[in-house]
């Protein structure tokens, strides 16, 4: 809407806005997607596949949640930790969202030093993503960790009351933790690419003949701001249920 | 960069590489309201609020970061409306698998409780 406004010779009539724009995008040829270079269309899909994958488990998690009779272990006294001689209910899980957030942030500023082709500046934003990516995993390692030891939690039953809790929350968490990991690779290799100059040069990558471009950050970036989304409905209706 | 014009002006028009570029003061304003309603939403475990308002207050502080997060973090906000619509219309559809498993819980739940009622009996 803001952008795309430049006159040139070469550039065909303007887009249509609103509704108009939908159906004259939808109708044209080629392509449905303008300004979309087709890497970042094609993560919106998978994202968008990436959704109702974590829309079912959340609603197979409530599903079994409503149903069972016994009772559901109290997620803030779970999660708590003592920290300073003081039990701090869901403490640990509020920090592992604070550091989420904060990658997002870095992130989002990644890429927008990206676009600035300013390399040195989106490398280090990138690692600092990665860095805090890798700490949400490690917490969520001590997690299950503590879970799994301390307080005999398993996907089958538990100490607590309903055995869907263990199942539930293993699943959920699992999926999630393993979509952090991906990411941080995922980040680490484009961070590479970056401080090599590679997406200057427009050099291709190491299994595709596809040119390096900025627009890699920018997609990144979405895996990595999908995967923050996700924890935030995590965070909602698991722990705060 | 100096290839970009080098390459001709033809391919940058046609593809919009330029991609999107906005304020870093944008994203530091997102970053800090994410913050704000993440501790906002512990408050609700932390001041121990129970029933719809404790309801309402989740649903909505998760629905306001999801938002922010997807309008400007994901750039949703700047896309064209062909693109949000395609991503963005089909997620309504899982209110109808919410609606299918609440009824299906409520159900089973109900069978359950006959079933182990008719035990104690």
């Amino acid at each position: 809407m803001t952008q795309g406004t430049r006159a040139t010779a070469a550039e065909p009539l303007p887009l249509a806005e609103g509704i108009h724009g939908i159906v004259s995008d939808w109708s044209s040829d080629q392509r449905a997607f303008k300004n979309v270079p087709w890497g970042k269309a094609m993560m919106w899909i998978f994202l968008l596949s990436d959704t109702f994958i974590f829309s079912s488990f959340l609603i197979s998690y409530m599903t079994v949640r409503m149903s069972t009779t016994d009772a559901w272990p109290n997620p803030s006294e779970v999660f708590a930790l003592v920290l300073f001689g003081k039990k701090i209910p869901l403490i640990l899980i509020a920090i592992m969202t604070f550091v989420l957030i904060s990658s997002s942030g870095t992130m989002a500023m990644a890429v927008n030093f990206g676009y600035r082709k300013d390399r040195v500046k989106t490398f280090v934003l990138l690692l600092v993503t990665a860095a805090l990516g890798a700490t949400f995993v490690g917490m969520q390692a001590f997690e299950w960790t503590k879970l799994i030891v301390d307080e005999g939690i398993r996907p089958w039953g538990n100490p607590l009351g309903a055995a869907q809790f263990g199942s539930t929350f293993f699943m959920i968490t699992g999926f999630h933790g393993t979509h952090v990991s991906i990411g941080v690779i995922f980040l680490i290799i484009v961070a590479i690419k970056v401080i090599r100059g590679d997406l200057d040069h427009e050099r291709p990558g190491f299994m595709t003949g596809r040119k390096g471009k900025y627009e890699m950050v920018e997609i990144m970036g979405l895996y990595w701001h999908f995967v923050d989304l996700v924890w935030v409905f995590i965070f909602a209706v698991f722990y705060l249920w | 960069m100096a290839h970009a014009h080098a390459g001709g002006q033809q391919q940058a028009v046609a593809a919009h590489v330029e991609g999107q570029q906005h304020p870093i003061g944008i994203y530091l304003k997102i970053w800090g309201l994410l913050f704000v309603l993440s501790t906002a939403s512990y408050l609700v475990d932390y001041f121990h609020f129970q029933g719809y308002l404790r309801w309402f207050l989740i649903i909505v502080f998760m629905l306001l970061k999801a938002g922010l997060i997807v309008a400007v973090f994901m750039h949703m906000l700047w896309e064209r409306l062909a693109m949000v619509y395609a991503i963005l219309v089909p997620t309504v559809l899982l209110m109808v698998l919410l609606g299918i498993g609440a009824l299906e819980a409520d159900y089973t739940f109900l069978t359950r409780g006959v079933f182990f009622l008719k035990g104690l009996l």
